[in-house]
């Protein structure tokens, strides 16, 4: 066959699986409205408005300064005291039982850092093993202490008093806008590796992959026009994912479009090669579902990063992180949306994904044989 | 003599397109009866209302002495079935199928245990009783999926395209556990694509376009159209305009 | 006499084997230029195995094939270009339209409808009317048609099909092997398997194939002289009484059921006919079969087929 021929031939597998992808309706509806309903579930599910906060205060040494920011909170009615103790290991075992949802860590000498204009220790402590409701929390306390802050004499307002933000179990600081790069991974995942596999395995099902590949075509052929529709799904995945993210809960976009479509153009083929390999190894429609399910669904969810910080897994998992996809990619798009990163500080991660790609599709295209068994 | 199944003006519509069109077929006891028809005749519409599948849209039928729609549980505890596509469970050895369809049935597990030895042992299978159906070769899974469609000992039993695919020996041997079912008194309704087979049937119906074309024994059908096989007396039913044609 | 080197397809001892199952055991024939070649034998005997080497899907293990005189180890992208190829099911997709299912079959060898159109135009015209059906509601005959025209839409120079009228009624049957001997007739060669023995006389040469071993390589019509005694038809009622009968008698060396009657043959090579029908009626009679008819016949690829194959069903490895 000619170049003209191939190409002609490529385009009507593209075409055809077009074609079946436009015919399923029921799954193109699921498809299109995923990242929508994920992006607003998760998001909501992650929101809780939080009130009725338990605090813990330690302070070593009270003096007027540190009376008057405890009353500032005790006078809030979103924060009720569970405990006041001069030292801190007092808290510890608060947290531990689930007994208290944030400590505030006064420094002894408040007053005098004021007076004195040397900045002054202050410390919020959450419970972050829930990160979402960790964050809601240290946004109130900052609110109390700015209030407390605002309402110090006027010659001390200068003063910069530098509240220290630390959380327990999760040392970032994990929010909706940090989830919605993982929403995008997670879709992504799934329309690329889940749904080739399935597309894939169908057709060894129905036996027309026999005639494919008995005919010219060449298994790149097979596997790149297999694979190209995905490509367009996912790409209006991505931008669904963020539109929603914008719109519904206004989480910003600060670096350059073109780079995360790039990112996700790369991270896209490596879920695509992975789906191929998985359609190669596997025998029917049902067997590709789970395995796309555990080899790719179930890492991208757990070991990313997504969900549970990578540096609060275990060190065997989180090895093994290092070879899951989605993590580096829940970094490129994080660093692009949440920081505005650009190629610069990124290009390791892309190199990660890069160099994944490659052996992935080394491994398909030779798993993908010219021929049967 | 007692009819095992009784079909009277049997008709069923699906929207406005008539599947089966006023059918009437009687089948005595103990008769080995061949239901022929082209795909989309209607044949297996007519099956589905023969053993409770579906609801007739008018005309009545009797099977095994009870109405197929107001005895429907009748009926099936009356009854056995055995398709090509679907019989035995392929990731089950043959005792384990037999103990699931003896258990469907309502058998006690002394009948199972001592029905499923025997026909083991009948079949020569028993030193495969416990290897998955998968293992076995495909002639082996077709006798194998007839006797477990007669494991509780059916009135009538229907059969699907049962020898699709089978060598020729396998093939006689599969109508000969048929023919002596037949003599101990099961009815056996059976559906074939391959008129070869027609003819080892006591008697046998056409069906062309939902209603039945002809119907009696091979011989007489074959006498009736002046040919010599019941291949030449389907063609000539089925496609008329073809017929004689190449 | 054809030469090896014109002959589409030429197989020599041809071994393959999939774990401990072996598939084909030491296969060897060859296929002549124009003609129509049968493959007849039961399922699981090894005739998708050797469809698959012959459309370089598989490699064999032992011995060599040659398509269109090319190797099909190493000269796989060639024979893929020339060869049409059915598989056993019809491989089609259900979710396109008859036309779109062409078209993409065309566009994959590199053609168009347009360009293959005459050659198909026999088979797909009774389909045409229907073109814009998807393919998953037509009926058996019509997928069967659909996959043909699939199968030479690009002019292929050998045909291979798989089991085509598996499923399919006997009318649609017909009509198809009417098809393939169109094909035949305007210079293709074809290559057709069947598990059923009644389809081997549209062929104009068979090889019957069991258990991965090839039986006999003949025309349909000489391969019942295959068959190594005089055969008998009994036909006596009740038919499954005199099954039992005939199978006691003393001499029988085959008793078999062939429709409405049953074929014997008797162990006594010596003993003439005449006098063999008459001790097996005086036999039935004493039994109990009252109404019987006996005649000498001549034997079918039926009957040689399991002369040959050894009364043995497929038993297992």
């Amino acid at each position: 066959m000619r170049t003209p021929e191939r190409l002609h031939a490529l385009a009507a597998f593209v075409v055809k699986e077009l074609r079946h992808i436009l015919r399923d309706r029921q799954t193109l509806v699921i498809l299109l409205l995923l990242p929508l309903a994920q992006v607003v579930l998760f998001g909501f599910a992650i929101r809780t408005d939080v009130k009725d906060i338990r605090l813990a205060i330690v302070d070593a040494a009270p003096d007027d300064a540190s009376l008057a920011l405890r009353a500032h909170f005790t006078g809030n009615g979103r924060f009720r005291v569970v405990a006041t103790a001069a030292m801190i290991e007092v808290i510890e075992p608060l947290f531990r039982r689930g007994q208290a949802d944030v400590a505030l860590v006064i420094a002894p000498g408040l007053a005098r850092a004021l007076a004195d204009g040397t900045p002054a220790q202050l410390q919020l402590i959450t419970d972050a093993s829930n990160p979402n409701t960790g964050t809601t929390i240290q946004a109130y306390a900052g609110a109390v202490i700015g209030a407390w802050q605002i309402a110090l004499p006027g010659a001390r307002q200068g003063v910069v008093i530098e509240p220290q933000v630390r959380m327990r179990f999760n040392q970032s600081l994990e929010s909706v806008n940090l989830f919605v790069p993982g929403l995008i991974s997670l879709v992504l995942t799934l329309v690329t590796a889940q749904m080739t596999a399935i597309s894939l395995s169908r057709e060894k099902e129905r036996g027309t992959l026999e005639i494919l590949l008995v005919s010219p075509l060449r298994p790149w052929q097979i596997i790149l026009g297999k694979v190209a529709p995905y490509l367009l799904l996912a790409f209006a995945n991505v931008v669904t994912a963020m539109v929603a993210a914008w719109l519904v809960f206004q989480v910003p976009f600060r670096g350059s479009l073109a780079l995360l479509l790039a990112a996700s153009t790369l991270y896209a083929l490596v879920g695509l090669a992975l789906g191929v390999l998985i359609a190669a190894r596997t025998n029917s429609q049902r067997t590709a579902m789970m395995g796309s399910m555990i080899g790719t669904m179930l890492p991208s969810t757990l070991l990313s990063g997504m969900i549970f910080p990578i540096a609060s897994l275990p060190w065997p998992l989180q090895l093994i992180s290092n070879i899951v996809p989605a993590r580096w990619f829940i970094v490129i798009v994080r660093g692009i949306m949440l920081k505005g990163a650009g190629i610069v500080h990124l290009w390791q991660e892309l190199l990660v994904l890069a160099v994944m790609l490659t052996v992935l599709l080394v491994v398909a295209i030779k798993s993908f044989r010219a021929r049967l068994a | 003599m007692t009819l095992a199944i009784e079909v009277k003006d049997l008709t069923r519509r699906f929207g406005d397109f008539t599947a089966v069109d006023a059918i009437s077929v009687d089948v005595q006891v103990g008769e080995v009866f061949g239901f022929l028809g082209a795909n989309g005749a209607g044949k297996t519409t007519a099956i589905k209302v023969l053993i409770g599948l579906l609801a007739p849209t008018s005309g009545s039928a009797r099977v095994a002495g009870f109405d197929v729609v107001t005895q429907s549980e009748e009926v099936r505890k009356r009854i056995g079935y055995m398709s090509q596509r679907f019989s035995l469970y392929d990731d089950l050895t043959p005792r384990e199928n037999i103990t699931l369809y003896g258990g469907i049935y309502g058998l006690s597990d002394l009948d199972i245990r001592a029905r499923g030895t025997a026909m083991l042992s009948e079949l020569g299978l028993m030193q495969v009783a416990d290897k998955l159906v998968s293992t076995l070769p495909l002639g082996w899974k077709q006798k194998l999926s007839f006797s477990v469609a007669m494991l509780h000992r059916p009135a009538v039993v229907f059969l699907d395209e049962p020898t699709g695919g089978v060598d020729p020996v396998t093939r006689r041997q599969f109508w000969e556990m048929i023919y002596a079912a037949a003599a101990r008194g099961t009815t056996v309704f059976v559906t074939t694509h391959y008129m070869d087979e027609a003819e080892y049937c006591d008697r046998l119906s056409i069906m062309v376009d939902g209603r039945i074309a002809a119907i009696g024994t091979p011989a007489a059908l074959k006498a009736e159209f002046g040919v010599s096989s019941i291949d030449e007396v389907f063609v000539r039913l089925a496609r008329p305009t073809t017929a004689g044609a190449g | 006499m054809v030469t090896q080197a014109s002959s589409p397809v030429v197989i020599e001892g041809v071994r393959k084997t999939f774990g401990s199952t072996v598939a084909l055991d030491d296969v060897t024939f060859d296929v002549r230029a124009g003609e129509l070649f049968g493959l007849v034998g039961p399922d699981g005997g090894g005739k998708t195995t050797l469809f698959r080497i012959l459309t370089t899907l598989l490699v064999p293990d032992a011995g060599t094939a040659t398509v269109l005189g090319r190797d099909v180890v190493r000269d796989l992208w060639e024979i893929r270009k020339r060869v049409g190829y059915m598989p056993g099911r019809f491989s089609l997709y259900p979710d396109l339209s008859v036309e779109e299912n062409l078209r993409f079959f065309a566009s994959v060898f590199g053609t168009t409808i347009e360009k293959g159109y005459d050659i198909i135009a026999p088979i797909y015209a009774q389909i045409e009317p229907f073109k814009h059906r998807r393919a998953g509601q037509l009926s058996g005959g019509m997928k069967q048609k659909l996959a043909l025209s699939c199968a030479l839409v690009h002019r292929p120079e050998l045909l291979l099909l798989d089991e085509p009228t598996t499923g399919v009624d006997a009318v649609s049957r017909r009509e198809f092997w009417d098809l393939l001997h169109d094909l035949q007739s305007s210079g293709l060669t074809i290559v057709v398997s069947t598990p059923y023995m009644d389809e081997a006389d549209r062929c104009h040469r068979v090889a019957l194939v069991q258990k991965g071993r090839v039986l006999a390589i003949d025309v349909p019509g000489a391969i019942g002289a295959r068959f190594p005694r005089p055969l008998y038809a009994v036909h006596g009622v009740p038919r499954h009484a005199t099954i039992e009968a005939l199978r006691a008698f003393p001499h029988a060396a085959s008793v078999h059921p062939f429709g409405d009657t049953l074929h014997y043959s008797d162990a006594r090579e010596a003993h003439h006919p005449p006098q063999v029908i008459a001790e097996v009626t005086a036999w039935l009679t004493t039994r109990g079969i009252a109404e019987m008819t006996m005649s000498r016949i001549a034997p079918g690829i039926e009957d040689a087929f399991m002369a040959l194959m050894g009364d043995e069903p497929g038993a297992p490895a």
